[in-house]
């Protein structure tokens, strides 16, 4: 595309401004919440440019494209470029750091060490960076580069800021993405003597649909890199590191594991996955739905069990990325918009719950629920906020996720009935656990405090970090046509390389341009 | 035997050498003699300024002679018993580079007289009167820079030779001055000395192994020339085929007990952890490489033809040299003992590449050692500068916090740490890339078996060297008497070129590949 390499601008962006905190003097590092908030907010801007300048009605599937070699010996190229499923999550990193950078502002204390204070701020910038590359490449090596390198901003972050048990948790959060990433370089460095070869063979194009090889060597292919995006999604049964990390972590930090990170494990499965190996992929759907359903099932009743409000909502996201992979092994269109916009919806969703939860231990100081109890008569803003992001979280109809379980549902149902029809029962379990939890948390007797200690309802900082979050809900529920024309288009195309078509109609299936809903 | 015989020479002639192709080599033996007689004459005070001038002077002298003259005087001379190819070059100046970087970091003086790292007088008992009379009488070892300058000699000739003979005699000069140089540290001397020992009698016991290994080869093809080897079992008769693999076998073993295959891997531990800190980097760095490139060179010039009878023996220790050294550096409490496990595990991956055979092999071969030995070199350079109470912090426990302390050196440090567990953006990931790819591409299903153990072993040392980051960085100091002292300006440039390496290698290994692909070829 003509004029500036908005990709990489928002790569360079993030790093330089994390540069500029970690050398500020420790005098003045009041400024790193600053300037992290305004580099956060460039890169928002220059991502809903790119946004501007993407076209969804053109036939090229990688817009804003740039590629240049960078180890020709590798066939790697440094290559860039999104399609409307990748530009989408960007853009949602993008709305979600600096609500996130809010939602941290005092997560140190008034007084915390400047040195603290500054690689808080400029690691939540690196991730950042890697988050935007990650959807961003358009090269496998390149892609890999990202997946692996972004776990160290998150180690430092969960293993430096976290909870009492952080150490336990970054390690394990480290393992058993490294185990993961570790197999799928073994298939990455596999796929490429697969594929075309040459100087650029690592790029997605020359590798769609291009992967050679016995249908032996393509499953095990598939197996690599699926196990990878699997324990990223994270599904039963490698979904154990999840909890730990989300409830150690800091709230802020929780929001973009689980709410942009752990996408790039669906993502992935839909770009690599489905694009490279869809003979492969068709072989694996059976297992992989099994797998699916009863991480819809098997989160939502640790959800339901669990006694930890951020571990609850660690395992309620567990629940719906069960759904999203659902939606993608079901290849069908409907379901296949469906995920891509359930990606979205998820993270604006988990967003909101972290952050008000997290707002809500900080006023309490535990994150056991038993400890809460009759909160709205104290912070009534909190508990509305909390309910409504909740409801999405549940799938209301009107707010956002309502609409991508529904697709999601409906296009499974299209092709796997039964699958469809034992997921839903997530859906009932979902209200389950929120509810429960709002009830627990929120109704009964207004709770006795010291009189100079009532907390206080959400100050004008915190509903600035809620109401972006809320405005979500409500636009992507009922007006979820923009996302969805973004995405459509390259669901259709992955599909098109699988080689399979929606199933005869029993009704329209336009169902997915979501316009008539 | 009588054809045998017949082959060779009716009477001595003397050989041609192309000069311009060894001058590197004779560069740095001359520095070393010279070293010596500075030794014997120059006054005492003045030695180490002397010494570390002359070899840092030599060193370079050698890079750029190799770089200028010899690059353009590709050939195998002296008899046929070198051979100046492009793998050659490319380790000798890569063994160079490693050579300058020990130099530096052994002369670090922290302030005192003489080098830190050498005891003042290596004959003396330890603790006993003869040593702090020494020490007060301002005595320092500074023969350990021409014995570094022997070893770095010797290293050069292994690298380069083409000749079973040749070989070992390369073997044997640089395997005995470090033998001394790990008997002198300064503290810690029993230690010190018990290593030296272990890794003499073993690396005798080795050198055994390779010489009579090098015996039944001569036996079978008539000569200890590697072409030749190549020749007879292209041309193989049968006559004497029984002597083929078990001589194989045994060069082999000599050889992999150098890089520290398991089950030859017994030395490294003792001898990473009693030598001198700047040394066991210098010896991990530097005798990995040259190791590895005897190893290639017989690989793939002299027995390559053979390989489908031994290549599965070398795969299984491959395999085993990965897992061992992955998992032993688990329980590992020293960190010099965990960097000499972790090395274990380095030599296991490296192997992998070693047995793609094919030229992309010794491409990723040889990024790997340039890759790994400049993080080695940077690491023990590190760990030298970490004390408590004067002597080396070496305890993990003790390096608790450091990450608060000494935030450059402890961010140095994870980075290093990050390119030894092979993290993207770090030389560790593309050295591993360049070593595994061959192996998948080429090395048919026990390459990717391999690869597959590897990728896990890889995941486990990740474990132990990202706790060794929780240590550093999210533990409380423990006691406030662990110091990193301030290094001088040799160990400075050290560390930094050895942190800047890892990063460029990482973020663009475009040139050093380029270069490491189009000189690896082997000239047959």
């Amino acid at each position: 595309m003509s004029g500036l390499p908005l990709l990489t601008l928002m790569l360079v962006v993030p790093l330089v401004g994390a540069a500029v905190i970690w050398l500020l003097p420790n005098a003045s590092s009041r400024l790193s919440k600053p300037i992290a908030l305004g580099v956060s907010l460039l890169t928002l801007a220059l991502a809903l440019l790119a946004w501007a300048r993407f076209d969804s009605g053109s036939s090229d599937r990688y817009q804003l494209t740039e590629t240049h070699s960078w180890i020709p010996q590798f066939g790697v190229s440094y290559a860039l470029g999104v399609d409307g499923i990748a530009l989408s999550l960007i853009v949602m990193a993008a709305i979600l750091t600096p609500i996130c950078l809010l939602a941290a502002w005092n997560d140190l204390g008034e007084d915390a060490d400047p040195k603290r204070e500054k690689t808080y701020f400029a690691l939540m910038l690196v991730l950042l960076t890697f988050m935007v590359g990650v959807f961003a490449a358009r090269d496998v090596f390149l892609f890999y580069v990202f997946f692996e390198a972004m776990l160290i901003p998150v180690y430092f972050l969960i293993g430096l800021f976290g909870g009492p048990r952080r150490q336990y948790a970054a390690v394990k959060f480290i393992l058993f993405s490294l185990v993961g990433g570790l197999i799928m370089l073994v298939a990455v460095i596999a796929l490429y003597f697969q594929g075309p070869g040459g100087e650029q063979g690592f790029l997605y194009e020359a590798l769609e649909g291009a992967v050679g090889g016995s249908t032996a060597t393509q499953r095990w292919l598939f197996l690599g890199f699926f196990i990878a995006f699997a324990i990223k999604a994270p599904m039963w049964p490698v979904h154990t590191w999840l909890p730990d990390a989300a409830s150690e972590s800091r709230p802020a930090t929780a929001v973009l594991l689980v709410g942009v990170l752990d996408k790039v494990g669906t993502f992935g499965m839909l770009r690599f996955c489905l694009g490279f190996f869809p003979e492969a992929s068709k072989w694996a759907t059976p297992v992989v739905l099994t797998l699916a359903v009863i991480s819809v099932i098997y989160g939502a009743l640790l959800a339901i069990g669990s006694r930890d409000i951020m571990r609850l909502i660690a395992f309620t996201s567990i629940s719906h990325f069960g759904f999203i992979v659902m939606g993608i092994f079901a290849m069908t269109t409907t379901a296949g918009g469906g995920s891509a916009l359930y990606m979205i919806n998820h993270g604006f969703s988990t967003a909101g719950l972290f952050l008000l939860a997290g707002f809500l231990i900080s006023r309490h100081g535990s994150q056991r629920i038993a400890d809460y109890g009759g909160w709205q008569r104290v912070t009534p803003v909190l508990a509305g906020t909390f309910l409504v992001s909740g409801l999405s979280s549940l799938a209301l109809p009107g707010l956002s996720s309502y609409v991508s379980e529904f697709l999601v549902l409906a296009g499974t149902f299209q092709r796997y009935k039964w699958v469809a029809a034992i997921a839903t029962i997530g859906i009932v379990l979902a209200a389950l656990y929120i509810l429960l939890t709002y009830q627990r948390v929120f109704t009964g007797p207004r709770p006795e405090f010291a009189a100079d200690r009532t907390p206080r309802d959400l100050g004008v900082r915190e509903k600035v970090v809620v109401a972006p979050i809320i405005a979500s809900f409500l636009l992507l529920g009922f007006f979820p046509k923009p996302v969805l024309d973004l995405v459509n288009p390259a669901v259709e195309q992955t599909l098109k390389i699988v080689g399979v078509t929606d199933p005869a109609p029993s009704h329209p299936t336009n169902v997915a341009t979501g316009s008539d809903k | 035997m009588t054809a045998a015989l017949t082959t060779l020479p009716t009477a001595f002639e003397a050989v041609k050498v192309d000069y311009s192709a060894v001058a590197p080599m004779l560069v740095v033996v001359a520095a070393a003699l010279i070293g010596v007689l500075v030794e014997a004459f120059a006054p005492r005070t003045q030695r180490h300024a002397i010494q570390v001038g002359l070899a840092l002077v030599a060193l370079v002298a050698s890079f750029a002679v190799l770089v200028l003259v010899s690059v353009d005087h590709r050939t195998v001379t002296v008899g046929g018993s070198l051979a100046i190819d492009g793998p050659a070059l490319f380790l000798q100046g890569t063994l160079l580079i490693f050579a300058i970087l020990g130099v530096l970091t052994m002369s670090e003086r922290f302030g005192g007289r003489s080098a830190d790292a050498f005891t003042p007088m290596g004959a003396a008992t330890p603790g006993s009167p003869a040593e702090s009379a020494a020490d007060r009488a301002g005595f320092a070892t500074s023969e350990a820079f021409p014995l570094t300058m022997f070893a770095v000699f010797g290293m050069l000739m292994f690298v380069a030779a083409n000749d079973l003979i040749t070989m070992f005699v390369a073997l044997e000069v640089l395997s005995l001055p470090l033998y001394v140089l790990t008997g002198l540290a300064r503290r810690r001397r029993l230690l010190s000395q018990e290593a030296s020992l272990k890794y003499f009698l073993l690396g005798a016991f080795s050198s055994a192994f390779f010489l009579f290994g090098a015996a039944l080869l001569y036996g079978y093809a008539g000569s200890s020339d590697l072409v030749r080897i190549a020749q007879a079992i292209s041309t193989a008769d049968g006559a004497y085929e029984g002597l083929l693999l078990p001589g194989v076998v045994l060069v082999l073993i000599g050889l992999l007990f150098k890089v520290g295959a398991v089950p030859f891997h017994s030395w490294t531990p003792d001898a990473y952890q009693g030598a001198p800190t700047p040394v066991t980097g210098f010896m991990a760095a530097a005798t990995k490489l040259a190791a590895f490139g005897a190893i290639l060179r017989l690989a793939y010039v002299g027995v390559e033809g053979s390989r489908l009878e031994w290549r599965l023996g070398v795969a299984a220790i491959a395999v085993l040299t990965m897992v061992v050294g992955a998992v032993l550096s688990v329980t590992q409490t020293d960190i010099k003992r965990l960097l000499a496990y972790s090395s274990i595990a380095h030599a296991g991956f490296i192997l992998v590449g070693v047995l793609a055979f094919d030229v992309t092999g010794v491409t990723g071969v040889m990024f790997y050692l340039a890759a790994y030995g400049l993080a080695t070199i940077a690491a023990f350079a590190i760990v030298f500068l970490v004390r408590s109470g004067g002597s080396e912090a070496t305890h993990l426990s003790q390096w608790a916090g450091l990450g608060r302390k000494h935030p450059v050196i402890a961010g140095i440090f994870a980075l290093l740490l990050l390119a030894f567990a092979g993290i993207p953006l770090t030389s560790g990931f593309t050295a591993k890339f360049a070593a595994f790819a061959p192996a998948i591409s080429h090395g048919g299903l026990a390459g990717i078996i391999m690869v597959v153990v590897g990728v896990l072993a890889s995941a486990v040392t990740a474990f132990v060297y990202f706790r060794l980051i929780v240590l550093m960085y999210f533990t409380e100091p423990t006691g406030d008497d662990v110091v990193a002292l301030t290094p001088s300006i040799a160990s400075t440039i050290a560390i930094t070129v050895g942190a800047l390496g890892t990063v460029i290698l990482g973020v663009i290994p475009g040139p050093i590949l380029d270069l490491a692909g189009r000189v690896s070829q082997f000239i047959q």
